[in-house]
């Protein structure tokens, strides 16, 4: 089979306000060949989406070679078509005309146009709606109206960033297994699909491979062969066989790096997402509740919970961190506080999350010590947001201070007044 | 390990914090500059005469604040007319019957018509005094703020969201508290916002309000509108860029300490839950915010607020109005509003019957004719210029934040200051001025073409602009399929605006005189102009009903229905 996109160590970084650089992108390596569906799988932020632009020539690389057809990409490619997350339609432009538009910049013959753009839109089933505007569609029909209008130019590579996240859960399905059935009987005028994704289903029911990224930089660290005939049934064992192993994948990694690094200072060593307490509660909850018994398989409980996979991370990982909770494989289960937790009455239980927070969270602890040290038990926010911000960009500072903040109003172990920018030990009046 | 004490410790203090300092020097100024200024203001009118304006610049900051106190107080006024008139038109149905088409032909009345009109009645107010002239003056820069500022409010009362309502009903708000806590914080972002518009419209016409001079009623009032007058009869150039400089520092003050600071702080009564991109900040809200002084000042005035939230209406055993009885009061109010309209045409008849000819009616149609073709014109070209720049300059966040702020200056700036530059070089080099007097309308407003189309380039998503590339459309496929339409909706509004400030500036602009020079051009702004010198009221009244005629047949007919068009074709959901 012929390869149509090679990446080989690509890297990409973001200027900062304040000089430094975010790297997004490092050392991405991947081979895109005739016939398959590739996923590119990870969570919120590991720069999935960022390659993908690379790829479609929206951006460039600041290193490594990203080559179509054996050539340099280098701006927008024709033989390249995107499909967009929020579908990226021209509210002003009716179905047909947002379809002919991408066949009109290549200034074919207006007969031609026509026809195409007639036979793209009978293909993924939006006959009988050439005339209506993107705003009256539903978000179904809307995304259909994405694929005809990138399917309609031929290409040879689609791209799909997370074409079906801003769809609800039937409509998302209906319309992958309309476009895996179009695919399977080669009815679709392409070569090849780059799929990103974060929900790991969504790439086991599509992808032949799938490409887990990692974040912080992103690149590619493992990659899984899925063998399973089409159309292929999310109840089949085989089916889940996959979804716990790219689970267990994308876990471990995260907290083999957590165990590896070693507490110095009052930093944290990795900017803290913000979870509200009441979440971490209701997971605590979930775990404790006698179907569990304090130990859950991730993706169980997660559907349990109603949440995909890439919004539980960060939960289990604050629970980690807070040390109420530990990971088991794909597994997570209670620590004995935070099955304490559990047990408690809400005063108890702000005196356990004080307790553990400032045993685990140093920076928590370095706070109430500045405020107890001062006269007036009062310090601008200014003060610590300048010590974060030494070791983090100002948007990670910033996140980290409001988890901080947050988790110290619940403990009660410092209070923070919005409007004025100052932490204190006096209650709000 | 040590477990901490909940957080109970009281620790206020009671000493001053630093803020304190700042906050209670622009407070004590604010009290003695006020002092100064009423001591002045009850003066007999003659003293106005004994101090004529003075172009030494060491008295423009005194000219300047005094202009800045008459902006202020008919800001004031403003407000008070948004929350009583817009409340009312937006609550009864009845009264927004007759309200709201009014608020809409107020706002096509040519500002400098209503000057004319009433200085006469205002000075009557204070016989003798500079209190009449005063209040002449704030009248007529109350006018070239209040009717946006009315109408943003009327509209965002008209969209509460339903919830909110209910909930304050739930919690047995009475229609007061509901007003405080509910409506009026909703209807404030948007208010801010038209609360700097008309700030910026009301500098345009200082110059007018300052010095009126209608008929052989000459009044000069102390302020850098006076001063402008007095540089251009001097024709001292030196004096209008000391002008234009004092100008300029009171617009920045006035953005620092009282627009940015609303804006940072209306921002929290925006109703969508997510938090802005960029959170606006003003340094002089945090002063306020910390400042120990601004708490004690404005405790009372809490206190008054939350004492009248729990205020109930005296209960006076007034039964539920009955359907029935309700209809028997519409018609008992439509019998009144007809009447009154017809008592108001009738005198409107008398009044224009002396001396009103048929012959004064056409001529003054003819002259709006023709101002009407120049406002045409110079719309036309302005879009043509400004939308492609504006497209371009949106597209460019780096570029867009530079050229944004200065458009805007420039759409506040007061554009008349230039007109004498421009006159000196009509008579120069000889120009016709039925043409070349005509850039002048649209020189301060075509702006807000700019500033608009800048504004709505910005706002096309990432992804339409990623998709229009990832599909190759260039050139001019991507200015007919992709730009033009993106800004279009921003366009038409900034365009009706401009329009409607062109036709204003119609007045000042096609009469304009440089010390002993004055150039006319044929047209509705120069009728008016020259009736309000001569103090001939009927042709005022002709002129200023015919320009209003022509206003609202334009919006009606043509931008109103553009504005829908783009609107419901280009909108972005």
């Amino acid at each position: 089979m012929e390869t149509l996109l090679e990446a080989t160590n690509v890297r990409r970084s973001f200027p900062r306000p304040g000089g430094e650089e975010l790297l997004v992108l490092d050392g991405v390596n991947v081979t895109l060949k005739e016939g398959e569906i590739v996923g590119l799988l990870g969570r919120s932020g590991s720069g999935k989406s960022t390659f993908l632009r690379l790829i479609a020539g929206l951006a460039k690389p600041q290193g490594g070679r990203l080559d179509y057809l054996g050539q340099p990409i280098d701006g927008p490619a024709g033989g390249i078509a995107m499909v967009f997350q929020s579908f990226a339609l021209f509210p002003w432009l009716t179905v047909l005309e947002n379809v002919q538009l991408g066949l009109e910049a290549l200034a074919l013959p207006e007969k031609e146009i026509r026809t195409r753009a007639i036979e793209a839109i009978d293909l993924i089933g939006l006959d009988g709606y050439e005339s209506a505007y993107p705003r009256e569609l539903s978000g179904g029909m809307r995304q259909r109206v994405g694929f005809a209008r990138a399917l309609v130019v031929h290409p040879n590579i689609l791209l799909m960033d997370e074409p079906f996240s801003a769809l609800d859960v039937l409509t998302a399905e209906n319309l992958r297994t309309d476009l895996i059935e179009l695919w399977q009987h080669k009815k679709l005028p392409i070569k090849s699909i780059l799929l990103v994704t974060h929900n790991i289903e969504e790439a086991v029911q599509m992808c032949d491979r799938a490409l887990l990224f990692s974040s912080n930089p992103g690149r590619v660290t493992t990659e899984i062969k899925i063998d399973l005939p089409h159309p292929r049934d999310r109840a089949d064992p085989h089916f889940e066989d996959y979804v716990d192993r790219i689970y267990v994948e994308m876990t471990s990694r995260k907290i083999e790096r957590q165990r590896n690094q070693q507490q110095t200072g009052v930093l944290p060593d990795a900017p803290i997402t913000r979870i509200s307490t009441s979440t971490l509660s209701g997971l605590i909850e979930a775990l404790a509740a006698p179907q569990y018994g304090g130990k859950a398989d991730l993706p169980d409980i997660a559907s349990n919970l109603q949440l995909e996979v890439d919004e539980l991370f960060p939960i289990t990982e604050a629970l980690q961190m807070l040390r109420l909770g530990d990971m088991e494989g794909g597994d997570i289960k209670l620590t004995h506080m935070g099955k304490l937790f559990a047990e408690s009455e809400t005063n108890v239980r702000k005196a356990i999350f004080q307790r553990t927070l400032v045993a685990n969270v140093p920076f928590a602890a370095h706070i109430r010590k500045i405020l107890d040290e001062r006269t007036n038990h009062t310090a601008p926010r200014r003060r610590f947001i300048d010590e974060l911000e030494d070791k983090f960009t100002e948007d990670a500072a910033d996140e980290t201070l409001r988890a901080i903040t947050s988790w110290g109003r619940f403990a009660e172990l410092f209070s923070y007044d919005a409007e004025s920018e100052t932490f204190s030990l006096e209650n709000p009046t | 390990m040590k477990i901490f004490a909940p957080v109970s410790i009281e620790t206020r203090r009671l000493l001053p914090r630093s803020w304190d300092l700042l906050a209670g020097i622009f407070v004590l100024g604010a009290i003695i500059f006020c002092a100064e200024a009423s001591r002045e203001v009850i003066q007999p009118l003659a003293s106005l005469a004994h101090n004529p304006v003075s172009l030494d610049p060491a008295n423009l900051p005194n000219y300047a604040f005094r202009t800045a106190l008459r902006m202020l107080v008919a800001l004031a006024f403003s407000l008070l007319f948004t929350f009583t008139y817009a409340t009312w038109a937006a609550k009864s149905t009845r009264a927004g019957i007759i309200l709201v088409p009014l608020l809409d032909i107020l706002q096509s009345v040519p500002i400098l018509g209503f000057i004319s009109v009433t200085v006469v009645f205002f000075l009557s107010l204070a016989p003798g005094k500079v209190l009449g002239a005063e209040i002449a003056a704030v009248f007529a820069i109350f006018t070239s703020q209040a009717w946006n500022m009315a109408f943003s409010f009327y509209q965002s009362l008209r969209t509460v969201p339903v919830e909110l309502t209910e909930a304050g009903k739930m919690f047995g708000l009475t229609g007061w508290g509901r007003f405080w806590r509910i409506e009026a914080p909703f209807a404030l972002p948007p208010l801010v916002w038209n609360m700097m518009m008309s700030m910026s419209g009301g500098w345009f016409f200082v110059v007018a309000a300052e010095a009126i001079s209608v008929g052989h009623t000459s009044i000069v009032l102390p302020g850098i509108g006076s001063y402008i007058a007095a540089a251009i009869e001097a024709k001292s150039l030196i004096s209008i860029a000391w002008a234009i400089l004092a100008m300029l520092v009171v617009i920045v003050i006035f953005d620092q300490l009282l627009f940015r600071p609303l804006v940072a702080w209306a921002d929290r009564f925006r109703i969508d839950s997510e938090p802005s991109e960029e959170e606006p900040e003003s340094w002089a809200l945090t002063m306020f915010r910390r400042s120990k002084l601004m708490d004690w000042l404005s405790s009372p005035f809490d206190m008054l607020m939350r004492w009248c939230y729990r205020l109930r209406p005296l209960n006076l055993g007034v039964k539920r109005v009955s359907d029935k009885s309700s209809a028997v009061l519409d018609w008992v109010f439509y019998a009144i509003l007809i009447a009154l309209g017809g008592y108001i045409v009738w005198s409107v008849a008398a009044f224009a019957g002396a001396a009103f000819s048929l012959h004064e009616l056409i001529d003054a149609s003819l002259r709006g004719l023709a101002t009407f073709g120049r406002v045409v014109i110079l719309i036309a070209l302005a879009s043509l210029i400004w939308t492609p720049i504006g497209i371009y300059v949106g597209l460019r966040p780096h570029l867009a934040q530079v050229i944004q702020p200065i458009a805007q200056f420039l759409a506040a700036f007061p554009a008349n200051l230039v007109f004498p530059v421009a006159v000196s070089l009509i008579v120069a080099w000889d120009l016709n001025p039925d043409i070349w007097l005509s850039p002048l309308m649209v020189l301060g407003t075509q702006w807000y073409i700019l500033f608009n189309v800048i504004a709505g380039a910005s706002a096309l998503p990432r992804e339409l602009k990623d998709a229009a590339s990832n599909f190759q459309v260039r050139g001019w496929l991507w200015w007919k399929k992709v730009g033009i339409p993106a800004v279009m909706p921003y366009y038409v509004t900034g365009a009706i605006t401009a329009s409607g400030g062109s036709w204003n500036a119609a007045i000042v602009a096609e009469v304009v005189s440089w010390g002993n020079k004055t150039l006319h051009a044929y047209g509705l702004g120069a009728y008016i102009a020259d009736a309000t010198a001569a103090g001939d009221f009927h042709r005022i009244v002709v002129g200023v009903f015919v320009m209003s005629f022509y206003v609202v047949i334009l919006n009606r007919l043509f931008w109103r229905p553009l504005y829908w068009y783009a609107e419901r074709k280009f909108r972005l959901a």
